[in-house]
């Protein structure tokens, strides 16, 4: 029980910790491939340094909303964290509070604070941004619907450790058919989710062309750092939905003694980097999309996902 | 063969199969004409490897041949021969002509493989059970879709494409209900998959000769003024 709770907290403080790096590591790959050289992989723990030891300036015109939003979209990601297998294999202490829906339920709540946030200032830029977000995220919506479908339906749970358990019990489900689109579909959720390269431009600067990055424009200081810091988080716990519980199962605490979770955390820190070559090949090779073209994206996220749901219903036939 | 490499190879096709249904998908909304025969090039080679994974499963060298037959015709004989006789000016092109805008083109797509679903019931039926795999639903998906771009497509090269795409999908059907399906009519069925290719491709060219365009859709209305040379001169 004890260690349960303990190793709930070092999970957390993994997310905590690494998420930033993971966000380093892949903003230098991406330099590198554009032959530059690329700031260092830990400037994103100086910039946020440097915000949490800036003044905070909050718009008299603004309400309870804009002030409690950071800490919102700080805390939430850290919520899921206590839920998903980010190193074990077996569910720790907080994980009976909520399944891959409620994860899924917990992260939107910090997307719909931001995008309330974003509107709160009358900021002509936030409330595009906003509404571009929420563009996405409608879009996005039911294909996060059709995957936890399809997955309970596979699984027979939606509970994270079941889920990952039924892709390599025997390990020749692993290449079902259905368990491979659902990756392909969940891959383009992560980078619609994410703000990345097909969809959004997470370097860009330019205010009218942003989706995900206007929604803290108007943040200062801490609450700026804490906006991006919880970014960062979101996206790695998304990684590790992705990775722990949809890709690769392997590599995850199996014992529950401390050293089997400390041992843990360089193998899944090495997932993840495979996975963030993986991204930046992906964000290298394609162009942003234009806006409405977001849609057919994400159609195309949708049509897999439901493929993966079609090729589901079409096996039993083979019993 | 034991029984958990037959369940892996089980997958295995599946997923191949999976993926077919997939690369149908892509070629009902994919814009340039280029990237609908990439999809089908990535089609045939995915049936191929159906009909090798079936033949591994059942053990019969039928379906080996059958796959080989694939190989060499689809992904590489049909893109050469479309290169020699269709003017290059199709690859080129960006399509945005359709019929209905992509979203719901996709979402009839998608209707029409869960209607296939059912379609294929009665004929998983009569056939032995151990043949009955995800291919037959799935070949039928991508009759129906074939058929569908068709439809909804105005392009000549999409519009050969979708035919291809449905012999593709009863080729995915045929291999999985039958054991010994004779080489003679794979080769015979393969053979003309390429004359087609030929003739439309050639037709094509004729197309465009004549109206100097491959957008056969704009071909709606038959012309009933009076013959005029000067108009219908062939565009240098």
């Amino acid at each position: 029980m004890f260690n349960h709770i303990l190793f709930n907290l070092i999970q957390v403080a993994v997310v905590m910790i690494f998420a930033p790096l993971a966000s380093g590591v892949l903003a230098r790959m991406k330099e590198f491939v554009q032959s530059k050289r690329g700031p260092s992989i830990f400037q994103p723990y100086r910039d946020l340094w440097k915000f949490f030891h800036k003044d905070e300036i909050v718009s008299e015109d603004s309400s309870w909303i804009f002030r409690f939003t950071p800490y919102i979209v700080f805390v939430t990601p850290i919520f899921v964290a206590l839920l998903i297998p980010v190193l074990t294999n077996y569910p720790l202490f907080f994980a009976f509070m909520g399944d891959m829906i409620g994860g899924g339920f917990i992260l939107s709540l910090g997307g719909f604070f931001a995008t309330l946030a974003a509107i709160d200032t009358a900021n002509p830029y936030g409330p595009i941004g906003a509404s571009r977000t929420r563009m996405v995220g409608f879009l996005a919506e039911p294909v996060f619907m059709i995957v936890f479908f399809t997955v309970s339906f596979v699984a027979g749970s939606t509970i994270p450790y079941i889920v990952q358990e039924t892709w390599v019990t025997p390990l020749a489900n692993f290449f079902m058919p259905s368990h491979v689109l659902l990756v392909l579909a969940f891959l383009m959720l992560i980078l619609a989710e994410g703000g990345r390269i097909p969809v959004d431009n997470p370097t860009g600067h330019f205010e009218l062309a942003m989706i995900d990055e206007s929604k803290s424009l108007e943040y200062s200081g801490r609450g700026f750092a804490l906006m991006k810091w919880g970014g960062y988080m979101k996206t790695f716990v998304l990684m590790c939905i992705f990775l722990n519980v949809l890709v690769t199962p392997w590599g995850l605490a199996g014992d529950t003694t401390l050293g089997a979770v400390l041992l843990a955390i360089p193998k899944v820190l090495l997932k993840i980097f495979c996975f963030l070559l993986v991204l930046v090949v992906i964000e290298s090779s394609l162009s942003k999309l234009r806006l409405f073209r977001i849609a057919e994206f994400l159609g195309a996220a949708f049509i897999t996902s439901v493929a993966a749901m079609i090729a589901q219903i079409f096996l039993p036939s083979l019993k | 063969m034991s029984e958990s490499t037959n369940q892996l190879l089980d997958n295995l096709n599946a997923l191949a199969v999976g993926l077919f249904l997939l690369t149908a998908f892509g070629i009902v909304a994919m814009r340039q004409a280029r990237g609908v025969l990439n999809l089908f090039i990535v089609q045939s080679l995915l049936l191929a490897a159906s009909a090798a994974l079936l033949g591994m499963r059942h053990q019969t060298e039928h379906l080996y041949g059958v796959a080989l037959v694939n190989l060499i015709s689809k992904p590489i004989i049909v893109p050469w021969l479309l290169r020699k006789t269709s003017p290059s000016e199709i690859y080129t092109r960006r399509e945005v002509t359709q019929v209905l805008n992509i979203p719901t083109a996709l979402l009839i797509a998608l209707a029409l493989a869960i209607l296939s679903y059912f379609l294929a019931q009665p004929l998983l039926k009569a056939v032995a059970p151990e043949f009955r795999g995800p291919n037959v639903p799935i070949g039928i998906a991508g009759l129906l879709i074939g058929a569908f771009t068709i439809t909804v497509r105005r392009e000549a090269l999409p519009l050969l494409i979708g035919l291809l795409v449905m012999e593709n999908g009863a080729f995915l059907t045929g291999i999985s209900i039958s054991r010994n399906l004779p080489l003679l009519v794979e080769l015979a069925i393969a053979t003309d998959g390429l004359v087609i290719v030929f003739i439309m491709g050639v037709l094509t060219r004729a197309v465009q000769k004549q109206i100097g365009t491959t957008a056969v859709g704009e071909l709606a209305t038959l012309k009933e003024a009076p013959f005029e040379p000067t108009e219908s001169e062939p565009t240098k």
